[in-house]
């Protein structure tokens, strides 16, 4: 199909492995949203914090040889860096704003565009599945969420380990498995939410509203629940008070008294995982059919 | 049981299409019911009313919907088994809009061709190659959004072409194309046929579309198939058409004429259909109307046209399941018994 001649020819050159087809959906989606300046402005902005956490803790460690005029100060009097500081001053923050906000950016607009276009058709009629695409899609915030949680996380945790010696290493290094599980059930959550949000309404400003709601409104309603029975068992709809019982155990931060099993708040994201993810396996077809 | 090789691979010379006995509902509504046959020409065209089930048939070969019951094969290969082999064989140009958003026609066709496992590179080669093949070439930056229906259209085939399959599904092609793009379109589709690497599955609800780009039709009526019919050997065949222009005893010649052993067809008022085997020359016809003092006002040769065929078809309220690639002279025959020609 030379363009000079302008005449069909067929295709007989090389074919990629099927495996690597699932790298095809998020570097499309990438190439897009890398477009946006803003978008950029945003992950660096991303990045600006664990970098300045980076800073604090090579000046915590080097304290006397950044600032010789103080030969006196110690920071290691005032605080201790233990495992639980990388929750409270990394994983939380971290996770909690700027992953919440790269979900509500990028997630609700990777289904709905290709639904309101009629895409799914092109893609099933070729040899790539619904899991395949579910799957591409998912990469596509499962990465950007890794690339401002648990890879700048560890980071920061070899560098701390780094100056803390073994000893350190060997009485924190749950922060590691932390800051890994942790991120990836947050990022799972996020991204499965954000995707089946996606799948339901076409509309992306919707869509955003929509997962911001799913977010607010159980908050809102396990709190009536809480209060009208004097239980606790109504945070188990409530995903963010969830996953902070999951840290909290990840991270060997004690819990409050009143506060749900760990087991049950692990419960209840995997099945809020579940069901998103039935969700979208009902929802991608490439047509749907009008019964 | 519809015969494939175990490997996945296709079979040379394979029927592009064959059903057995295939059934597909959608909730509780039966669309296909109980197809049987298969197709075997290069260029296949799905002809029926809006309703027919030719899409539902194109969506379920395309693994889409799953069979209810029976069994299909395209290239040989089982619609179900061998699904995802399939598709790797195959191009597909939906009847709606479809498309990614966000991405230039190049991009579009690029990850597409991509999906269906060319390498980046030759991705992007085929890209170009396509849209300059369907006429895109100077549009082919443009995003998809600001494309008019008929460079939807275009680009649609680009995609389904880029990646070189073996069998091409075009889903109402030239739907909304205004006739200059509606022509370009069916000599692109005249072109990929003959240029001979693919099959080509045309779906349409219009008859010169089908009759233009297509060897052989399979009509389907209410998830039926309502008839079949090998426009290739028409075109082939001489088949001695005859229509006459009659004012008499037009039954009594139609009669004499019969006995001749010419298949003939009278629904129509003072018009006789006939079929005149080899043996039979056209002056013998004249005779006959000369003896029984009929006149002959008119008459014409005009082989079956797809448009008869298929008012035939759609006359025949019961939707008969049709053999594929029957010869001329059965279909005449069939013809004779529905009561037409």
């Amino acid at each position: 199909m030379a363009v000079y001649e302008r005449k069909y020819r067929g295709y007989n050159g090389p074919i990629t492995a099927e495996w690597s087809r699932l790298a095809i959906i998020p570097r499309n989606a990438y190439r897009q949203v890398f477009r946006s300046k803003l978008f950029i402005a945003f992950l660096v902005f991303t990045l600006v914090y664990p970098l300045g956490i980076g800073c604090g803790i090579y000046i915590y460690h080097n304290f006397a040889a950044v600032f010789p005029y103080w030969p006196d100060v110690d920071p290691s009097e005032a605080l201790a860096i233990t495992g639980d500081k990388f929750l409270v001053h990394f994983l939380t923050p971290v996770g909690v704003f700027f992953g919440f906000l790269m979900s509500l950016i990028l997630g609700p607009a990777l289904i709905s565009t290709d639904l309101r276009n009629n895409a799914l058709a092109l893609y099933f009629a070729r040899p790539f599945s619904r899991l395949e695409y579910l799957a591409g899609k998912f990469f596509v915030l499962a990465l950007m969420l890794s690339v401002i949680t648990w890879i700048p996380g560890l980071l920061l945790f070899a560098m701390q380990s780094y100056y803390g010696g073994w000893k350190w290493l060997s009485e924190n290094y749950y922060a590691a498995v932390g800051l890994f599980v942790g991120s990836w059930i947050w990022i799972a959550v996020l991204s499965l939410l954000s995707l089946a949000i996606s799948a339901f309404v076409r509309w992306k400003m919707m869509a955003r509203a929509a997962f911001f709601a799913i977010f607010v409104i159980p908050f809102g309603f396990a709190k009536a629940f809480n209060a009208m029975f004097d239980t606790r068992w109504g945070d188990l709809i409530n995903v963010a008070e969830m996953v902070k019982i999951v840290w909290h155990g990840l991270f060997r931060v004690p819990h409050a008294a009143d506060a749900l099993p760990t087991a049950a708040a692990w419960f209840s994201l995997l099945s809020v995982c579940a069901i998103c993810f039935y969700v979208l396996m009902r929802r991608l077809r490439p047509y749907q059919v009008v019964r | 049981m519809i015969a494939t090789r175990s490997d996945g691979v296709p079979e040379a010379g394979a029927c592009p299409m064959t059903f057995d006995h295939l059934c597909v509902h959608l909730g509780r509504t039966r669309i296909l019911d109980n197809l049987t046959g298969s197709v075997r020409e290069r260029s296949i065209g799905l002809l029926g009313p809006n309703g027919a089930g030719k899409t539902t048939l194109v969506h379920t070969l395309l693994g889409f919907f799953k069979p209810s019951s029976g069994a299909a094969s395209v290239l040989g290969l089982d619609i179900v088994g061998q699904s995802r082999h399939l598709r790797r064989l195959i191009g597909y140009m939906p009847e709606n809009d479809s498309f990614v958003a966000g991405v230039s026609a190049v991009e579009y066709v690029r990850l597409m061709a991509e999906i269906s496992g060319l390498p980046p590179r030759q991705a992007l080669e085929r890209a170009h190659e396509a849209l300059y093949y369907v006429g895109l070439g100077e549009a082919r930056y443009r995003p998809m959004e600001s494309f008019s229906l008929g460079m939807k259209q275009q680009a649609k085939l680009a995609q389904a072409i880029a990646h070189g399959p073996k069998i091409l599904f075009l889903d109402e092609p030239t739907n909304g194309l205004d006739p200059p793009h509606r022509k370009r379109m069916i000599r692109l589709i005249q072109e990929i046929r003959e240029e001979g690497s693919m099959h080509v599955v045309l779906s349409s609800h219009l008859l010169r579309d089908v009759e233009e780009c297509c060897d052989e039709v399979l009509i389907l009526k209410d998830g039926r198939i309502a008839s079949t019919c090998n426009l290739e050997e028409e075109r082939k065949a001489d088949k001695k058409f005859v229509e006459l222009e009659t004012v008499g005893d037009r039954a009594s010649l139609a009669e004499a004429i019969q006995d001749l052993g010419c298949t003939c067809d009278i629904s129509r008022p003072n018009r006789i259909k006939a079929i005149l085997p080899d043996q039979v020359e056209l002056g013998l016809i004249y005779r006959l109307a000369a003896e029984r003092r009929v006149q002959l006002r008119r008459v014409s040769y005009k082989r079956d046209s797809l448009e008869e065929i298929f008012q035939r078809a759609m006359n025949d309220t019961g939707g008969q399941n049709a053999t594929a690639a029957q010869p001329k002279q059965d279909q005449a025959m069939e013809g004779r018994s529905n009561g037409g020609l």
